[in-house]
């Protein structure tokens, strides 16, 4: 996916930007308001994360004319201010949900993913392999016509999977990337899940493997 | 405070002391004035008496003689049982009359007479002399007429006076104690409607005092009001520097727990990993602490003029649900909502209730086993009841009445981060609107069930 983040701390912008691109998204970043209409004027993203306090000017003000250019893309506030004031004033001028700093980044996927799915008419985002295809908007895997849901963490797991067929994923590594750092989970979590998806993806062409001592990897049946 | 008198009472005491002093002196003037007029009545009935004795003298050739006019005596007897006593001296002989009457004090010369008051034959009596020469001018004598009476007549009167002038005093005095209680209440009914007015007001409500006012008050209200705006200011300043601080503190929060996640995901042995982990869970604590207070001020203050919006509760809660529902996908916990297909108005501030409900749900989820279920049903009665139950660990042991307590958390947190506000922040919310919180033990198994109950 592609993000347009609009935010003035250069720290804060820069380890966001790695952060998102460890997850395999592409990110432009932009500094002030004047940056980010230079941005949007030149690409289309899939995702806007703006943040409030601008040197030159109101994020809100942002907000405001892209809803007035009818704009499709969804924005997301990062605000640091968490007063509840702040929070319904912000829908109400048009952004589609707001993440308090400092934030999760699995919770800042999450709603991304909520407002992609919300957005009527959007592209879907699939992925396909050996004949099975995996939808992320709408959380299903496909194959023959027939659709099965997935749950939120099948499905995170699953589009990792799907994103690299082929490649051994340690279970340290699906661990960091399915459970949130509030979480207490153990790596027995990850053999809960992957048996999971095993017998969700029964009758497709796809299979998860274990590479004994490594992890596993998704091969072709 | 130090509690010094009653204004009230020290009015009234004040009005009835001066109402009884005048009584006092209404009394005795009275008293004095009527029997003044009694005894010059009789000094002058005496008068006329003797003055009608000494006309019936007659001189026949150098003797003098009398014939008493009964009339004269008559006229005294006339009241009571008062006896007459009368006695004629012509030039210091005793012509008729009783001789042992005492002499006037002073020799009365003619058309003044000298009135005297003594104890004669066992009773006060008063007297009058007048002095009269009979005679032809060459040959007068002077005939000294003395008439007495007894004053028991007087004394009656004079009794009857008095009580006449007690009772009046009295009278008086109860009349004039009435109308001073009366004039210290209506004197002080400004300060009592006052009083009314700042003690009506919540703890919370910090706008000027308008009631009338009496201009004795105005500087004191004055006052009152000026604190109060400073107050007010004082607290605004500190919901800015609140939320100030929060903004200082949550940017850079946020640049370290994100370069966290960067160098968890880059770490690969387990013990660094672990430190990380650690660290990030200590930004997210004093992050959510940081957050709540900030909802804590901001709910204390907006309690103080709280909005009356009219809201559905339906809506309100759909949108407190959807918004959470990213956060409880997480951990794949799914919302199970119940609300009936008919709106529910409420009339109270929107913003407030949201923030309530939201850190009730927020608590659910936190709170709650992965894979679970937590349902949110409105249910409308003599109240309307919004519940949230789920299947977390409960509260164990704790004593429900403290979770609302400001920082105290339930007895079983484990190592839950926590502020321990989120519930105290919903609680003041509902209890701004008239409602409050309820905890009990979910009725379907394990975990707890937090009810926020509004009036209808």
């Amino acid at each position: 996916m592609r993000y347009l983040l609009i935010e003035d701390n250069p720290k804060l912008a820069g380890a966001v930007v790695e952060r998102l691109q460890l997850d395999g998204h592409a990110v432009d970043h932009a500094d002030t308001l004047a940056g980010a209409d230079a941005c949007i004027a030149v690409a289309d993203y899939d995702l806007i994360l703006l943040d409030i306090m601008l040197p030159d000017g109101d994020g809100r003000d942002f907000l405001e004319r892209h809803r007035r250019a009818a704009k499709r893309t969804p924005v997301i506030v990062i605000t640091a201010r968490s007063a509840v004031s702040d929070r319904v004033g912000l829908l109400d001028l048009g952004a589609d949900d707001y993440i308090t700093k400092p934030f999760d980044f699995s919770e800042l996927e999450a709603r991304c993913r909520a407002v992609l799915r919300r957005q009527s008419g959007v592209a879907a985002n699939q992925t396909s392999f050996a004949g099975t295809v995996l939808d992320s908007t709408k959380g299903e895997i496909v194959w023959d016509g027939q659709a099965t849901a997935l749950r939120n963490r099948e499905l995170r797991l699953l589009e990792i999977f799907f994103n690299a067929p082929g490649q051994v994923f340690s279970k340290t590594h699906l661990m960091d990337r399915l459970f949130s750092f509030s979480d207490e989970a153990s790596e027995n979590a990850i053999e809960v899940y992957v048996g999971r998806l095993r017998k969700r993806l029964e009758g497709s062409g796809a299979a998860l493997e274990t590479v004994r001592g490594m992890g596993y990897r998704l091969v072709a049946r | 405070m130090k509690v010094q008198g009653s204004i009230r009472r020290r009015l009234f005491f004040q009005l009835g002391g001066i109402a009884a002093l005048l009584s006092l002196a209404f009394f005795l003037t009275l008293r004095v004035v009527a029997e003044n007029t009694a005894e010059a009545t009789q000094d002058s009935i005496l008068a006329a008496s003797a003055t009608a004795i000494a006309d019936s003298l007659r001189s026949d050739n150098g003797s003098v003689s009398l014939e008493l006019p009964y009339s004269a005596l008559s006229m005294l007897g006339t009241v009571s049982e008062d006896r007459v006593f009368y006695h004629v001296v012509v030039s210091g002989n005793s012509l008729t009359g009783y001789a042992d009457l005492p002499p006037p004090s002073a020799p009365p010369r003619p058309g003044s007479p000298v009135f005297d008051t003594y104890d004669y034959r066992g009773d006060e009596v008063r007297s009058v002399s007048v002095m009269r020469p009979v005679g032809s001018a060459a040959q007068s004598t002077n005939v000294v007429v003395t008439v007495a009476q007894t004053r028991l007549g007087l004394e009656a009167t004079s009794q009857r006076i008095t009580t006449t002038a007690t009772g009046v005093g009295v009278g008086f005095f109860l009349l004039a104690t009435a109308l001073s209680l009366w004039a210290a209440s209506s004197a002080l009914a400004p300060i009592d409607r006052m009083t009314a007015a700042v003690t009506r007001r919540g703890p919370k409500d910090l706008r000027p005092v308008t009631a009338e006012t009496p201009a004795e008050l105005v500087p004191l209200v004055d006052a009152l009001n000026s604190f109060m705006a400073r107050l007010r200011t004082s607290l605004g300043r500190s919901e800015d520097f609140i939320a100030e601080a929060a903004h200082r503190v949550r940017t850079p929060l946020a640049t370290v727990r994100t370069q966290a996640e960067v160098t968890h995901r880059k770490l690969n042995k387990p013990e660094h990993k672990k430190a990380i982990r650690e660290m990030i869970r200590a930004i997210d604590e004093s992050a959510r602490s940081a957050g709540q207070m900030l909802d804590h001020a901001m709910v204390t203050f907006r309690a103080d003029s709280l909005a009356r919006d009219d809201l559905d509760l339906v809506v309100l809660m759909t949108e407190t649900c959807d918004r959470l529902v990213p956060t409880a996908d997480l951990k794949d916990i799914a919302i199970r909502t119940d609300f009936g297909n008919d709106p529910i108005p409420f009339q109270g501030d929107g913003i407030l209730l949201q923030a309530a409900l939201q850190n009730i749900l927020d608590n659910a989820i936190k709170y709650s086993p992965e894979d679970s279920n937590i349902s949110a049903t409105i249910k409308v009665g003599e109240t309307i009841r919004i519940s949230f139950t789920d299947q977390g660990r409960g509260f164990g042991d704790t004593d429900m009445s403290r979770v609302t307590t400001r920082y105290q958390r339930g007895a079983n947190v484990g190592d839950i981060v926590g502020s321990g506000l989120g519930l105290t922040i919903a609680d003041e919310v509902a209890r701004a609107h008239g409602g409050g919180i309820e905890i009990s033990h979910n009725n379907e198994g394990i975990g707890a069930c937090v009810c926020l109950y509004l009036p209808r």
